[in-house]
């Protein structure tokens, strides 16, 4: 007999799978809540995914495709090593093409395609409390959410613009969803929030090691704090992809030398590889992998 | 050139034989058993049971060889399999007064019923290493039968003359917590607090607990007894309609005395911290003990003025499997964080420039 045997599909024994769905479905029931859950301990470190792993192996089922993304790439290595428990222990087909999955668990990205009814964001949340950097009470926060009680959260906002002349905070910006709770979308860089607005797909949101489960349900309104005077705005980079040629996508630098060489490349390999298969060329010429081999 | 980093999978499969090779070590030396293991390293076994929260010696034992010694590594892979696990129910509360005493000391009273037993103790060893340990002959030690109905606990003592709160009354249909099953929900109960303290880890309470003693939320303790040997563990089939003794676990009980001087409504009396955990962690015990007290502020309406006092702050960062997973997590990759972070750099740093460089103008 296997290991892997002695294990329930997907990992989670059956009650504990019902505990978190109907954690799910609170929390699909009123958006942007943190709805505590009895987190369990998972074979994998708190820190690496365990909210986010325990979200979706309690909602795979035999005929989902699974794509897991970390830092926007499939091929990051806590990506490979979740997307191979998953393949593991719930034999389910996995993917890499961000439009066949019907469940992509991400670590800091949203994927650049739009995601379609029907898809499943399954984000891995490590702070799920957006004011926790202002009050490190959970007692006291609870209490602000409940009292709709955010100015907090505004002054921080205005301070920043008062010291430094803009909003500066990068990732994990605060959201508003549906006119009530404010959210922390995850350490997803703030370029990302637009695509969390009125999304076809389901998002949902574990924190394991806080024991805490959101989501946004499809067509749900997330909207970024600011102020009329400093309207939010997302980050835009000087240069294209070098790979695909893509703008209007995040970008991540990678230092080429130790003279200041460096260039740009997609955050999202899953859209690169597909822009490039289409036919897009960025500066760096043809396919460096291939150069490379 | 650029290449875009691929192969995580073998990458990850080649460190793990890599792991699996230098955990071996010289195939020249004999591997080690779970057996010795058990028999050898038994503390490092109890406390890995203790904190991994699951009485098993040979799996504590394996986790702590899988882990390469590890101890917090072997913490977490006894939680990790300890979580699969069915929940049948909860047992009955152990009887520590009834213990098989194996140790037995109490600091607040030169001799008592049941007299003291010094037990398999560091404490008057002289601390130089000892080489002939490696292969030298260790003589059978003298034992007496413990003499159990003779040695009640301390606290029940001083109770009987009312110098000692008591042991306070439980709803008897009032399910305990199970900090395991339910998410916390601070502020905690006492049952759930002291779970999360017995599991916690023991380098972070003995810090606290030491605190305690340095000022920071002083609480006057004296070491009321400390206890250690086997208790009987029963379990209460509903199906048969009465208890089965599912066998035995050793456990070493704490119990801090506290003086206080009263409050509107409790009269001036002995108060105390309580430290259970399993196998011989008199260190482990003795801290959560402090820090129970420490976290009892609240309910004696004591002023919250130390971290040892504060709930919130000691209980969500006691676990070691969960603060080890977040600070290690640090290591995986944030360069998408990174780099939004240093585009705002280099925009904050462009008009800090300019701003010099109007000045200068100026």
């Amino acid at each position: 007999m296997n290991a892997v045997a002695q294990y329930n599909f997907a990992y989670l024994d059956e009650q504990t799978k019902r505990m978190i769905r109907r954690a799910i479905l609170k929390a699909i029931a009123i958006p942007g809540y943190q709805v505590p859950f009895s987190s369990r301990e998972m074979p994998m470190p708190y820190g690496w995914g365990t909210g986010g792993v325990q979200v979706t192996a309690s909602i795979i089922g035999p005929q989902d495709v699974l794509k897991v993304i970390d830092q926007g790439a499939d091929d990051t290595t806590n990506a490979v090593s979740i997307r191979a428990f998953f393949a593991k222990v719930a034999q389910v087909e996995t993917t890499t093409h961000t439009a066949e999955a019907t469940i992509i668990q991400t670590r800091h990205r949203i994927p650049e395609k739009a995601l379609g009814q029907g898809q499943i964001l399954v984000y891995q949340v490590p702070i799920p409390e957006p004011l926790r950097f202002l009050e490190p009470r959970e007692t006291e926060t609870r209490k602000m959410h409940a009292l709709e009680e955010y100015g907090l959260m505004h002054v921080k906002l205005y301070e920043d613009i008062a010291r430094h002349g803009r909003i500066a905070t990068t990732y994990a910006y605060p959201v508003k969803v549906e006119g009530r709770y404010v959210m922390d979308p995850s350490p997803t860089p703030k370029f990302d929030n637009p695509k969390m607005h009125m999304s076809e797909a389901l998002q949902l949101f574990g924190a394991g090691r806080e024991h805490r489960i959101y989501a946004v349900p499809p067509h749900t309104e997330v909207v970024s704090l600011d102020f009329e005077d400093h309207p939010f705005e997302i980050q835009h980079f000087e240069e294209p992809c070098a790979l695909c040629g893509a703008s209007q996508v995040y970008l991540d630098e990678v230092i080429l030398d130790d003279r200041g060489g460096h260039m740009y490349v997609c955050s999202d390999t899953d859209n690169c590889e597909e822009r490039r298969a289409a036919g897009h060329v960025g500066a760096l010429g043809a396919d460096p992998m291939e150069a490379a081999e | 050139m650029y290449v875009a980093v691929k192969g995580g999978e073998a990458a990850i499969a080649n460190a793990h034989a890599l792991l699996a090779d230098r955990r071996r070590g010289d195939r020249a030396v004999p591997a080690l058993r779970i057996d010795q293991i058990v028999e050898q390293l038994g503390l490092a076994v109890d406390r890995a049971m203790g904190e991994g929260s699951l009485y098993d010696k040979e799996l504590a034992a394996l986790a702590l060889v899988q882990a390469r010694g590890d101890l917090i590594e072997a913490i977490f892979l006894v939680r990790a399999y300890r979580t699969t696990l069915p929940r049948f129910g909860y047992s009955q509360p152990i009887e520590t007064g009834e213990m098989l005493i194996e140790r037995r000391i109490s600091a607040t009273f030169k001799d008592l019923p049941g007299g003291q037993m010094l037990g398999p103790t560091f404490d008057y060893t002289h601390r130089l290493l000892d080489p002939s340990i490696v292969d030298g002959a260790v003589p059978e030690p003298v034992t007496r039968e413990a003499d159990t109905a003779q040695a009640p606990r301390v606290t029940d003592m001083l109770g009987r003359q009312g110098l000692m709160e008591p042991d306070g009354e439980t709803d008897p249909d009032r399910e305990v917590g199970d900090l395991t099953r339910e998410p916390l929900d601070f502020p905690l109960d006492r049952d759930l607090r002291l779970q999360a303290l017995a599991r916690g880890d023991e380098g972070f309470l003995l810090a606290l607990g030491y605190s305690t003693q340095r000022g920071y939320g002083r609480s006057h303790p004296f070491v009321g007894e400390i206890r250690i040997g086997e208790v009987d563990v029963e379990f209460d089939v509903p199906e048969l309609g009465f208890t089965v003794n599912l066998g035995r676990v050793r456990v070493t009980e704490c119990q801090m005395v506290n003086q206080f001087k009263g409050s509107a409504k409790v009269p001036p009396q002995f108060t105390r911290g309580y430290g259970l955990v399993f196998g011989q962690a008199e260190r482990k015990a003795m801290a959560m003990s402090l820090v129970d007290r420490a976290l009892r502020a609240r309910e004696f309406g004591e002023d919250i003025v130390a971290p040892a006092q504060d709930e919130e702050f000691v209980i969500s960062h006691s676990d070691n499997v969960q603060a080890t997973g977040f600070v290690e997590h640090l290591k995986l990759p944030h360069y998408v964080d990174f780099q939004a972070e240093l585009d705002l750099i280099r925009r904050m740093r462009a008009d800090h420039d300019a701003a010099e460089m109007q000045e200068a103008a100026e």
